[in-house]
């Protein structure tokens, strides 16, 4: 760089002006520099941009959409990311978050629209393509190869060589080395991926993409798997990324990170971008507000609740998720005849495990769960289910259905082998049949008939088909997990009544939902989670959403 | 090199026992021990170069149960090329390429179509089956031999080399040389990194960005040669006659050894020897009938052993993580 380019400084010749350049941010010189080819040619920290500004667009993606099926994943999404900027990507689970950037490094080809990386809005044909162009990924479930090496697994793809062919591994630990000892990851280049905890997985993962030459890095969930601690770490690191120039984008749901990290944010919903904004024009209020949204109420006829004496008595109760994280960290919850609690939260926040503790499915490691006098913390879900608990499960398809059987037999499925559908072993398929028929017009089951196999209805009549299972049997406590989740208007309106009725017949009904509308709209009261645990409960009629919102993000 | 042998001193000190063992036994019993070598080193033959089908197969996340149709199909295209050409080199060729078409049939049937892998192989055998038995004929004879090789110098050393070195065909150095490059193409190169990540953890290549299906597809075409070698070593070296069935099993037991090497070339090298070598007792025991045990006992002896080592080897190896499952791209 000999030659002197207008509009930059000559930052060789005089140290002072480096420090101007580097500092410079009035809106004539971003301008003059973006659109300045030779800004590209030069090292970051000479570019005019330093910490906190950003240069010239990376990333920039126009109408994006994709669709799985008749589930439309992301719709219509435009956004861009600068270089040496810390973008989120905020939303709920299921909100199209990972689907969008599974799209930028070439996972997945989009339906229509372009994604336009250093100007060249070639689509990207596959990850080859993505990693060539300078786009590192480190994915939410690692791809890491769990019986090798953390040396093999960083070059794995761009081996290096002694030549025809043959791996020199050696080289590849003084890549680690180097690399580990740059960007302060402590990692050991010979110990097999697998017997590493998860979080030092994560940083072989952030050095693996490293390896590569990486002006776009995207971290999908990073955080997720990580204690505090770690998560601090790694904010660091992205901080660090970023002032040398590379571009970040990351996805998450915790509003925390993103105000500490992220220069802007995008708000995701329902697979379109509802929001964008820079994060030092707003707050945790505000980025909840955005990511819950301001749905048009689905309004419900239900009178005031008369409870009754508790039903559901939970003190203080530990569960591990599958990954063998505690989920559930101290929940303690009453819920009373003839009343109807919500649980809201943002997903992961233990709900899940919550209810699979609840119905049995799920081991609790401490704490105690009651159905009025009866002690069910060791319980298996046969037991719940004839202590009197329904469960409408969080997803159907796995727990709540047997997608091949009849609807009949799916209406009969945790009472078959018992009168009137069975005597003495043997199964009587006209009772089985007869219920079926009658439950069929009770929840206006839509289909051919109830033989019809259950897997072939539309999601909606499947949820039908489980509401009617649990609710038919009269249960003391109703559990609803998601209850109208993936299923269409009118059967989410059918199936609301049938809970409010549910309540006025003096069942307890344990509402999760991720949803706050139907949260609000439904609940006698609401029980607010986070990290596990009760962080607040409230009289439905004094909620406010904004308030429940920010409760959700864990600002409390 | 000193990791090395401690990460490797529970092998390395059973392979110098059995050595020992070996020797001693050579010596002990020099009237029997070399010919009972011998022979089972020319049953292992085959099962070496099969195993190592299998081991490429599984290594890049290929279940191939077709490994008996493949060399089924290469003895007879290799016996009756060469009988009709009047070339043995035709035959080889026919052989080999053989293979390698029913290992591309392989290939793209589980990997492109994503066909179940084991039902593939399950028609491959049958298809095998079907076409050598029909279009049999009988009477034909091969115009020449497969040269035997006598290798200087090594196979003046007793026991290792006149077993191995010292006049065995052709095909028995290829398939040692078969077991020693893939043993070093799967550990030292980049083939072999990429090969065990796809039969690993194959989201893990492409994110890579590798290409995990053509990588799993030429894999298994090109590891058919050997398939083609084995089967052809069967009717135009060690009978010199093609037989309704003549691969009896061998591509089944193939897979047995496969795993009790624990999906290493050299290791399934050793254990296909170790089969060999309870045959050669067996068939021993039969032919000095010292004992009053009927052939029909003894014949079993070595699926016996199969039985034992592999109930042994049970949970203690660990085979590919993804072997037997099709690799579906996220939107697919």
């Amino acid at each position: 760089m000999s030659e002197q380019t207008p509009g930059v400084p000559d930052v060789h010749a005089d140290p002072q002006a480096a420090v101007d350049a580097h500092l410079d941010t009035s809106e004539e010189h971003l301008a003059a520099l973006v659109t300045n080819e030779a800004i590209l040619e030069l090292p970051p920290e000479q570019s005019g941009f330093g910490a906190g500004n950003v240069g010239e667009v990376l990333l920039d993606i126009e109408g994006l959409s994709k669709a799985f099926g008749p589930v439309k994943a992301n719709r219509d999404i435009s956004l861009t990311v600068r270089r040496g900027e810390i973008v989120a990507l905020l939303g709920e689970n299921g909100a199209g978050k990972s689907t969008l950037v599974n799209q930028i490094f070439g996972l997945i080809t989009p339906d229509s629209g372009t994604v336009t990386i250093k100007g060249d809005a070639t689509a990207i044909k596959d990850p080859r393509d993505a990693i060539a162009r300078g786009i590192g990924m480190v994915h939410q479930h690692f791809q890491l190869v769990p019986v090798m090496t953390v040396a093999e697994n960083m070059v794995l793809g761009h081996e290096t060589t002694r030549g025809a062919g043959i791996l020199d591994l050696d080289a590849a630990r003084r890549m680690v080395r180097e690399l580990s000892a740059k960007h302060g990851l402590a990692v050991d280049p010979d110990t097999e991926v697998e017997d590493l905890p998860v979080g030092t997985q994560q940083r072989v993962e952030i050095l693996k993409a490293l390896s590569r030459k990486v002006d776009l890095l995207i971290l999908d969930e990073p955080t997720a798997v990580l204690t505090p601690q770690e998560t601090d770490e790694l904010l660091a690191v992205m901080k660090e990324l970023a002032n040398s120039g590379t571009s970040i984008v990351f996805i998450t749901h915790k509003l925390r990170e993103v105000l500490a990290v992220a220069d802007r944010v995008y708000v995701l919903r329902q697979g379109g971008v509802v929001g964008e904004v820079a994060t030092r024009d707003t707050d945790a209020r505000g980025l909840a507000t955005m990511m819950v949204g301001r749905e048009v109420v689905l309004s419900i006829d239900k009178t005031a609740a008369t409870p009754g004496e508790t039903v559901l008595e939970v003190e203080d109760l530990h569960v591990r998720d599958d990954r063998g994280l505690q989920a559930v960290n101290g929940f303690s919850l009453s819920v009373r005849a003839g009343e109807i609690v919500g649980v809201a939260g943002v997903e992961g926040n233990g709900q899940r495990e919550l209810v699979e503790a609840l119905a049995g499915m799920r081991k609790v490691e401490s704490g105690r769960m009651a159905l009025g006098s009866l002690d069910l913390t060791r319980a298996n879900p046969h037991q719940t289910h004839h202590a009197g608990v329904g469960h409408v499960p969080e997803d159907r398809e796995k727990h709540g259905l047997v997608g091949a059987y009849s609807i009949a037999d799916n209406l009969v499925l945790n009472e078959f082998d018992q009168a009137p559908y069975a005597k003495s072993g043997v199964r009587q398929f006209d009772a089985v049949r007869a219920n079926a028929e009658k439950l069929r017009d009770e929840f206006d089951i839509r289909s051919s008939g109830v033989m019809q196999s259950a897997g072939s209805l539309s999601g909606g009549n499947k949820q039908k088909v489980v509401v009617a299972r649990e609710m038919s049997f009269k249960p003391k406590l109703l559990m609803a997990a998601q209850p109208t989740r993936g299923v269409d208007v009118g059967s989410i309106e059918f199936i609301h009544r049938r809970i409010v009725e549910a309540r006025d017949e003096g069942a307890a009904v344990l509402l999760v939902s991720a949803e706050l509308d139907e949260i609000l709209s439904l609940s006698d009261r609401i029980a607010v989670v986070h990290g596990g645990a009760v962080v607040a409960e409230m009289d439905a009629k004094d909620a406010d959403r904004t308030e429940i919102g920010r409760l959700m993000a864990g600002d409390h | 090199m000193a990791a090395w042998f401690t990460k490797n001193r529970t092998t390395l000190a059973i392979g110098l026992a059995v050595l020992v063992a070996a020797y001693v036994f050579y010596y002990a019993k020099h009237d029997i021990a070399p010919s009972m070598y011998g022979a089972a080193w020319g049953y292992a033959i085959p099962l070496v170069l099969a195993a190592l089908v299998g081991v490429i197969g599984e290594r890049s996340g290929v279940v191939n149960i077709g490994i008996e149709g493949q060399m089924l199909l290469a003895a007879f295209a290799g016996f009756f090329g060469a009988a009709y050409s009047g070339s043995m080199i035709v035959g080889i060729l026919a052989g080999v390429g053989t293979g390698l078409i029913a290992g591309g049939f392989l290939a793209l049937t589980t990997v492109r179509w994503r066909m179940d892998q084991i039902i593939a192989g399950v028609v491959l055998n049958i298809i095998a089956t079907g076409i050598t038995s029909f279009y049999l004929k009988s009477g034909e004879i091969l115009p020449g031999v497969i040269p035997n090789v006598d290798v200087p110098y090594l196979s003046e050393i007793p026991l290792l080399g006149e077993t191995f070195f010292g006049g065995r065909s052709a095909i028995a150095l290829v398939a040692i040389a078969a077991a020693v490059i893939v043993h070093l193409a799967l550990f030292h190169t980049r083939w072999g990194l990429r090969t065990r990540a796809a039969g690993e953890y194959p989201s893990a290549a492409d994110t890579a960005g590798i290409n995990v299906e053509r990588l799993r597809i030429v894999n298994v075409t090109i590891a058919g040669s050997l398939a083609g070698l084995a089967g052809l070593y069967l009717s135009m070296d060690a009978s010199a006659s093609f037989e309704r069935g003549i691969t009896a099993g061998r591509g089944f037991l193939a897979l047995a050894i496969m795993i009790m090497g624990a999906w290493r070339p050299l290791r399934a090298l050793v254990m296909a020897l170790f089969f060999g070598f309870i045959n050669a007792v067996a068939s021993q025991l039969q032919q000095t009938g010292g004992f009053n045990v009927p052939p029909q006992l003894t014949g079993t002896l070595p699926y016996v052993a199969t039985l034992i080592v592999l109930a042994v080897a049970a949970g203690r190896v660990r085979g590919p993580a993804a072997a037997g499952q099709p690799y579906v791209k996220k939107d697919q």
